[in-house]
């Protein structure tokens, strides 16, 4: 088991602002947008092909979150709040 | 036994022999000092790098019963089976984030399965038995489904024997899959997924670009089945959604999306990869599947206007939907293309069967074996467990389907779904925050289960005469909180899973407040803060598969 670890590295809780794109591909979940059957696309309804359209939305949002997040800790800071404060701290 | 197709037979058979010897071979294809090991059976020596890892989670998580049912559903239901893209489209940018921490902390503490996290992290076995039991029972009956699509394969090849000789073949290669799973481990279907998933494409774009253009194009094929839908007396089929199961669509997608990588065996794949950047390249490259999906699904309306019937399962005496697929290549494509297309779903059976058994057989061999019964048990004796484990667990799914209806199985499945669900507060929510009290997360997993099963238990489906278990779609106006109806009247449907993990997170905020006033001791947490940032270059991690 690892212990000791040397300082420098990354702990608690981390968050780039990048990370908040992955809440994009969640309007897919919102049906009202795309429940219909024009336009058509190919001779496939609205509803089809916009949710094709989203697998690539998804790929794009994914895929700048970690372009922008990789290789480097996401904060340069020493970190404020580590999971032990979001606990209770006193009760463990 | 009359009408077997003989040219389809062979070049299925001659395809399964080939992956039968790479299962075999696996064993020694990139391996460590010994396979006496969890790290090195049931992980692969948690080294795989960005390819080897995209086909063994993409053949993990894109299951032969998903390439078979999810057409199916959309030949019988329509727009409601598509629930499976957006599911696939959002259940990346929701997992990412959480994958790489339970890759990291697992790295460091060396776990091997989501109970070992959260016995580390709550130092509670009562809670990770649990968090055990529920992903054995989950992941059973979903081995038993990919067997309902390896048999949709053969059935429509003519092996449509009745009794127990029907399912003689099944059997047959599923002694062969035990075997070199027991030999190999992960690596078997690890190296299998790459046959598996060349056969998939291959077949997948044939199917998309000639399908369509011998039946009349796209506009022809939705209009057929419109067609149909309106024909059916049924109001909740049809090529769009109704105002009823939109709620249903959305948060069964989510509902799917949040349970996915809870399922012991994605996170088995995740935890065998090298670092990661190869889970955050994973969490992008995979959509790939999902376009193959989405393809896939709308073979169920090609089906419907090539006037596909399904074939009579004669071991049951019904129409068996799930043979929509194979009998709609079966009378499309020529018999030797026929043959590969059904090689490509037969071992896409394999693939997650394997893994299924092996993420299994780790739960068992760490959480109950070594917590409960032997609990100085050397790593040597941990592999043996689990090896024999993987036996067992896969001989149990082969007896769901010999011995009762596979409908039932795919019942369980359902089941199974909202169960896992319910480990999310302990699972997941765990890697961010240890706010939530132990004995919280105990009672919201006890009625989140509880509810969830009552509430699965008294929805009927009128369509196939079943009283209960007939579906995960509840009406809001038959929710019942001890008798009060908040939705009376409503006939909107949401999915059944959704509404008990909600159940479960009140609960478990309730009795976590009460338990912290009461200052009852939260257990001893073993991770450290920046276990949870962990990466593969770090110079002080643990060597992997060393006793």
């Amino acid at each position: 088991m690892a212990s000791g670890k040397a300082d420098g590295k990354v702990r608690g809780f981390q968050f780039s602002p990048w990370n908040l794109l992955l809440i994009i591909p969640l309007l897919v979940l919102i049906t009202s947008l795309f429940n219909s059957d024009g336009p058509r696309l190919f001779g496939m309804p609205f509803f089809y092909w916009f949710q094709f359209v989203f697998v690539v939305v998804g790929v794009v949002c994914t895929w700048i979150v970690y372009v922008m997040t990789k290789d480097k800790p996401t904060s340069e800071r020493p970190d404020r709040l580590s999971v032990d404060e979001l606990d209770e701290g006193d009760v463990k | 036994m009359t009408n077997i197709q003989w040219p389809e037979l062979i070049i299925f058979t001659i395809l399964f022999a080939v992956v039968t010897v790479l299962g075999f071979v696996a064993s020694r294809w990139k391996a460590g000092n010994t396979l006496d090991h969890l790290d090195e059976w049931g992980l692969g020596g948690r080294k795989f790098g960005s390819w080897i890892t995209w086909f063994l989670l993409g053949g993990d998580l894109y299951t032969a019963y998903t390439f078979v049912a999810v057409p199916a559903l959309m030949f019988s239901a329509g727009a409601m089976g598509l629930f499976a893209l957006p599911y696939t489209i959002i259940v990346y940018p929701i997992v990412l984030m959480p994958a790489l921490r339970m890759w990291s902390v697992s790295r460091v503490r060396g776990y091997v399965t989501p109970a070992d996290f959260v016995r580390g992290r709550f130092g509670s076995p009562t809670l990770a038995l649990l968090i055990a039991i529920t992903g054995i029972i989950a992941t059973m009956p979903y081995i038993a489904l990919q067997l309902v699509g390896l048999e949709a394969v053969l059935r429509t090849m003519g092996i449509n024997g009745s009794g127990i000789v029907g399912h003689l073949p099944l059997l047959v290669a599923f002694i062969i899959l035990a075997v070199y799973t027991y030999q190999s481990g992960l690596r078997a279907p690890a190296l299998i997924a790459f046959v598996k998933d060349i056969l998939i494409y291959l077949v997948i774009i044939v199917a998309i670009i000639y399908l369509p253009s011998k039946l009349g194009g796209w506009s022809a094929i939705f209009d057929a089945a419109d067609a149909k839908f309106d024909k059916t007396p049924s109001q909740a089929d049809g090529i769009l959604l109704n105002a009823n199961n939109q709620l249903q669509y959305a948060t069964l997608a989510l509902g799917s999306a949040l349970a996915l990588f809870l399922y012991p065996h994605s996170l088995t794949s995740v935890l065998a990869s090298r670092g990661r950047s190869v889970i955050k390249r994973n969490m992008v490259a995979l959509p790939a599947y999902s376009l193959v999906l989405g393809l896939l699904a709308l073979l169920g309306y090609v089906a419907i206007s090539a006037s596909v019937s399904p074939i009579t399962n004669n071991a049951t005496g019904k129409p068996d939907t799930n043979t929509v697929v194979p009998v709609l290549f079966d009378t499309q494509f020529s018999s030797w293309f026929a043959g590969i297309a059904f090689a490509a779903i037969g071992i896409g059976a394999l693939v997650p069967a394997a893994i299924m058994s092996i993420a299994a057989a780790n739960l068992w061999t760490r959480n109950i074996y070594k917590e409960y019964i032997k609990k100085n048990a050397t790593p040597g004796e941990e592999a043996k467990q689990a090896k024999l484990a993987s036996l067992i667990v896969k001989f149990g799914a082969v007896a769901f389907i010999l011995f009762i209806d596979p409908q039932f199985s795919i019942d369980l499945q359902l089941i199974g779904g909202v169960l896992i669900l319910q480990t999310l507060p302990a699972v997941a929510i765990s890697l961010y925050t240890r706010w939530f009290h132990r004995w919280g997360l105990i009672a919201g997993w006890v009625v989140g289960i509880g509810w969830g099963l009552v509430m699965l238990y008294n929805i009927p489906n009128p369509a196939t005469g079943k009283a209960h278990f007939g579906g995960s779609a509840l009406k809001l106006g038959d929710l019942s909180i001890f008798g009060w109806h908040p939705f009376s009247g409503s006939p909107v449907q949401i999915y059944v899973g959704f509404v008990a993990l909600i159940a479960n997170l009140l609960i478990a905020v309730i009795f976590t407040v009460i338990a912290r006033q009461l200052k009852v001791f939260n257990g001893t947490d073993d991770t450290e803060a920046e276990d949870y940032h962990a990466d593969e270059h770090d110079k002080d991690l643990r060597e992997i598969g060393v006793h």
